[in-house]
């Protein structure tokens, strides 16, 4: 008889878990189809036409990052630090400078540092389009051979770094 | 909010009405109907004013121009920003949940309404107490004590 009461509990508890595990996603972390992928492909001027000409074949070769940032983007300023600071460690960094100008772009670097080995205009985020960026700033993990492994929506902190990127790039600490 | 939200489709689809066929223009406004921005999640890009929206607008014109139809159009879209880009995602084993709980939960619902009927039919149903049988014990129990 005793267990009938405690039904509509098990339920009540049941949803609470559901509520709770919803509360605690973050409903920006959109699962990227392009996961497993090869990098789409783009073809970009790099910034101020440094280097000229940009694809997706410069990408492959050596595991790297690939940065989508911009001058006016409030995101971007937090995780720069550490994106110097992982780039004096020797991580590859490419930026990709989003809906933005050459000069705003270029100002913006040398105000706050410039981590990427190079930089290529998206002014007109169509490569951005194609990568399924929606919100600046986005860093996607490429292995050698050029395949998406990880995408990360927002700033890059210390945690991602350490928990989620760092061992996909096979980093010695 | 209702006749601002009018205005601003309509203004959406005045800046490409020069570009679209009445047949077109159909397509395209049923399409960002069932686009959800992704920026701002609760809006499809028909209402939305991100601009990412607002490229995802011109990308479904541009298609609908170069001679697309619907499904390659989500194909395009779904490619890059996953199902959660459409309202309505396609069935699969990862949203099977999606489509058929309301409809499990519905059945659930009945069954144990069902069973609570059933169970108060049942004490209904119980067989009357014989009174006759009642006016005997009595009787005895008056002729036990005298």
């Amino acid at each position: 008889m005793k267990a009938r009461y405690l039904v509509p509990v098990a339920i009540l508890a049941a949803l609470l878990v559901f509520l709770g595990i919803g509360l605690s996603r973050d409903p920006r972390e959109i699962p990227s189809p392009l996961i497993g992928k090869p990098a789409p492909s783009f073809t970009l001027p790099g910034l101020n036409g440094q280097p000229p000409q940009m694809t997706e074949q410069n990408l492959h070769g050596r595991p790297l990052l690939v940065n989508f940032f911009a001058s006016w983007c409030q995101g971007c300023q937090v995780e720069h630090p550490l994106l110097l600071q992982l780039s004096q460690q020797g991580v590859e960094i490419v930026g990709m400078d989003y809906k933005d100008t050459d000069a705003d772009g270029a100002a913006w670097l040398a105000r706050h540092g410039n981590p990427y080995r190079a930089v290529i205009a998206d002014a007109k985020g169509s490569a951005g389009l194609d990568w399924g960026v929606y919100g600046v700033p986005e860093t996607y993990v490429l292995d050698a051979s050029g395949t998406i492994v990880f995408k990360q929506i927002g700033p890059v902190t210390e945690e991602v770094w350490r928990d989620k990127i760092a061992p996909l790039l096979g980093v010695r600490r | 909010m209702r006749t601002a939200i009018a205005l601003f489709l309509v203004a959406i689809g005045a800046a490409h009405a020069a570009d679209l066929s009445a047949d077109q223009d159909a397509r395209y406004q049923a399409l960002i109907q069932e686009l959800r921005c992704l920026v701002c999640q609760n809006q499809s890009i028909a209402e939305s004013n991100a601009p990412l929206a607002a490229d995802l607008r011109d990308q479904v014109s541009a298609q609908i121009i170069a001679g697309k139809s619907d499904d390659e159009i989500l194909d395009y879209l779904t490619a890059r920003y996953g199902d959660f880009v459409r309202y309505r995602p396609p069935l699969n084993s990862r949203t099977f949940l999606l489509w058929f709980s309301p409809g499990l939960l519905l059945i659930a619902g009945l069954a144990i309404a069902w069973r609570v009927a059933r169970r108060r039919a049942d004490v209904a149903a119980a067989p009357a107490v014989d009174q006759s049988k009642v006016q005997e014990l009595l009787r005895r129990v008056e002729e036990h004590k005298s």
